[in-house]
């Protein structure tokens, strides 16, 4: 490896953690001003036009911030929780394309790598736990070892119909098989299941009971400040931005759909552009989501992961399989199959809920109250 | 729920402090809490870290400057600790308080009710870990907030009732005022009400969540929403009607079950009859004196007296001795919150951590009445 070649690897590296870091920044004002039309207010609005500067201003005011380190805290494990969190949230973009033919390295493995690297960020919240010497800290990490190892298996299976239907675990040659129909429209299921499950990993609500703030108060994060907080912070945003942009490339076409009739530059860069435009609208359905939803209990979110999205998704992918292996079967079987599957999931939750709604809050006069206690009173 | 301790005999278990600086303890309230996973098996509530002695401070007072101190129990209910005290104070002398005093007031105290309930609507969003009904309910609380500061001066700390009155005539313009607030409260609570009410993950959070009886409910000396949500329909403005409650036509609305999820729905559904209330108040009142002859220093004559009102968290008592001073022998304040908090060591045990804080949050609990 000469003196150039590693210049170029560091130009790569260095390029990708610039672009992250300021997507990270835009979703960041993203969801304060989502958030914030949504619950009627204005959201921020001092630093730079409509606030645009904010998430700079609050970078910086972390930065500077004190590191604190608690006494009783297991040093080594606790400075080293952020840095295990982040790098495996790094390290997954060097096989996602956010373009055509904007990819690092474009593996042939690349679903297989991405699932493998993502449970690592597991280790580091549990280190964090750990580490802070906090009990809340350590009931979010536990909580956290929980909640991301039962949901990775649906979130697992969704992506293994999409390699079964295609063939491929290169990311590449996912989205342009894509070109002619997005995924959506042959696996809507797979789509709901990998984004349910998908909130679930990035532990956003309403599965955010890792880092409860009205229960565990951040949970592993608690003891954390300064520099080393924002660590957290900027890998909770790269995942998220990730499972979006793995939810547009996977379902929603990449950049197919709309196809670009330019060639050359133009359409990289446009591909690039249209990529962008569609994940940063499913973001913002994970942000809106934030804003409606209360969070679940523990034990439902395991129960609503282990009853309901892991038979689903074997059934989905045991569905799939089939298909594909018997060549004479259509290929419109599996939207029927999978929007059935899809409404009898939604029935029996409706089901299991509605029997809740069936309560009566009786509102009695004042009028007869009164009368009725003027009689007892005189009898 | 019975938890079974001896598979864990050989381990200890994990002994977790929630409060006074816990965000959802509603206030400086401190949970000690014996938990096994994510079970709670033992739970030592300690209260005090809010004491101030008003009791004790209102003895060196004269009766007027009591009623600021009563401002500062019920923090979030300013207006109806003082409907309490001026009250037990009038009755004392034997004081007839003017009509239209009487009518602002129950105006005064319906709407601080209503905003009561907001704050605890908005709260409980947040306990269960949604964001946005906080803002919504703030949006309407708001609102009345700063129709009170336009009538009494402040925004919470009123000091707006007198013994035999109230301070000063209202604005003008407060009809309309009012009539387009209760307008925007009606329909800020419906969207409140679709927002959270019948949300799934709502439900499954509060529904057969801390369950009490009504004969264990009754057994704690619980009050008020909470009393109401187990299927006792008791209120004071009803059982015991006092200053001029009896003239209105309203609801009390009554629960079966008296879980998290009825004891939240009554709350609701009384912003709703005060709207009620309040209109049937406006529409009654007239023009006349707002304040009765009293002698500047009011001294009640030498007796005792227990006055009972309810206040947004339930029944609040308030239990006067007097001397034939100026100033009060002995108050002792019954503070509903601080009743209702005794139900919470049976509501826990057996719980989730997660139910604890939705839990605590659905009783409702004013930090600063408890401790006094």
């Amino acid at each position: 490896m000469s003196i150039a070649d590693l210049f170029n690897y560091m130009s790569y590296v260095f390029g990708l953690f610039l672009s992250l870091t300021l997507i990270v920044l835009l979703l960041v004002w993203l969801e304060r001003k989502v958030l914030a039309r949504i619950q009627m207010r204005m959201g921020p609005m001092r630093v730079g036009f409509h606030g645009a500067l904010q998430p700079i201003a609050d970078a910086i005011k972390l930065i500077s911030k004190e590191d604190i380190l608690p006494a009783w805290t297991d040093k080594l494990v606790y400075w080293f929780a952020p840095i295990v969190v982040f790098v495996p949230a790094f390290l997954l973009w060097v096989t996602i394309p956010f373009g055509k033919n904007m990819v690092i390295r474009s593996l042939d493995l690349g679903l297989f790598f991405i699932v493998a690297i993502s449970v690592l960020s597991v280790l580091g919240l549990i280190m964090a736990g750990w580490g802070s010497a906090n009990k809340y800290a350590v009931l979010g990490g536990l909580r956290a070892a929980g909640q991301l190892i039962s949901y990775e298996i649906p979130l697992i299976m969704a992506i293994l119909t999409i390699a079964i239907l295609h063939q491929s675990l290169n990311l590449v040659e996912i989205v342009d098989k894509q070109s002619q129909i997005p995924n959506i429209f042959i696996q809507p299921l797979g789509l709901v299941l990998f984004f349910i499950a998908g909130l679930a990993e990035l532990g956003r609500t309403p599965f955010d009971i890792h880092h409860a703030e009205s229960e565990v108060v951040g949970g592993p994060f608690v003891e954390y400040s300064g520099a080393h907080w924002s660590v957290f912070f900027l890998a909770e945003y790269i995942n998220t931005f990730t499972i979006s942009i793995l939810t547009v490339l996977l379902f929603l076409g990449g950049w197919h759909w709309p196809n670009i009739p330019f060639s050359g530059n133009l359409q990289t860069v446009l591909s690039v552009f249209v990529v962008l435009i569609k994940t940063i609208l499913v973001v913002i359905v994970i942000f809106w989501i934030r804003a409606t939803y209360p969070r679940l209990r523990i034990d439902q979110l395991m129960s609503f992961g282990w009853k309901m999205l892991i038979p689903m998704a074997f059934i989905n992918v045991t569905i799939t399989a089939c298909i594909v292996y018997y060549d004479e079967l259509p290929l419109w079987i599996l939207p029927i199959l999978s929007i059935i599957l899809l409404v009898l999931g939604a029935v029996i939750i409706q089901r299991k809920f509605s029997k809740n709604i069936t309560s009566t809050i009786e509102v009695i006069s004042s009028k007869s109250l009164l009368k009725e206690k003027s009689e007892v009173n005189i009898n | 729920m019975e938890i079974n301790k001896t598979i864990n005999s050989d381990s200890v278990d994990l002994m977790i402090n929630m409060g006074p600086q816990h965000p959802s303890t509603h206030g400086v309230f401190r949970l000690l809490l014996n938990i096994d996973g994510e079970r709670i098996i033992d739970v030592k509530p300690y209260i005090g870290y809010l004491h101030r002695g008003s009791e004790k401070l209102c003895e060196n007072e004269r009766y007027a400057q009591v009623i600021t101190l009563f401002d500062r129990l019920d923090y979030v209910a300013n207006l109806n600790m003082e409907l309490g005290f001026c009250l037990a104070v009038e009755s004392l002398m034997e004081l007839d308080v003017p009509d239209r005093a009487s009518y602002i007031r129950v105006i005064l105290c319906e709407l601080n009710r209503i905003a009561s309930h907001l704050l605890f609507y908005g709260t409980y969003g947040l306990d269960v870990g949604a964001m946005t009904p906080v803002l919504y309910a703030f949006r309407e609380r708001e609102k009345i907030q700063g129709f009170f500061e336009s009538i009494t001066g402040a925004r919470m700390m009123h000091n707006y009732f007198r013994i035999g009155g109230v301070k000063g005539e209202l604005p003008g313009g407060f009809g309309n005022r009012l009539n387009l607030l209760l307008d925007e409260i009606s329909k800020g609570i419906e969207e409140c009400d679709q927002l959270l009410s019948k949300n799934e993950m709502f439900l499954a959070r509060t529904k057969n969540v801390g369950v009490i009886s009504s004969s264990d409910a009754v057994d704690f000396g619980v009050s008020g929403p909470n009393l109401r949500a187990s299927g006792i329909a008791r209120d004071i403005r009803i059982s015991k009607p006092y200053s001029i409650y009896d003239r209105f036509d309203y609801g009390i609305p009554v629960a079966s079950s008296g879980d998290c999820w009825d004891r939240y729905y009554v709350r609701l559904e009384e912003i709703r009859q005060s709207v009620k209330i309040i209109k049937q108040a406006m529409n009654q009142m007239e023009d006349g004196p707002i304040l009765a002859q009293v002698r500047r220093i009011p001294r009640p004559p030498k007796g005792e007296i227990y006055f009972r009102t309810e206040s947004p968290r339930g029944d609040f008592g308030i239990y006067l001795v007097s001397d034939g001073s100026d100033k009060p022998y002995r108050v002792k304040v019954r503070a509903p919150s601080f009743a209702n908090l005794q139900s919470l060591q049976y509501l826990l045990k057996g719980a989730y951590i997660a139910d604890a804080v939705t839990i605590l949050g659905s009783i409702d609990i004013i930090m600063g009445e408890v401790d006094r």
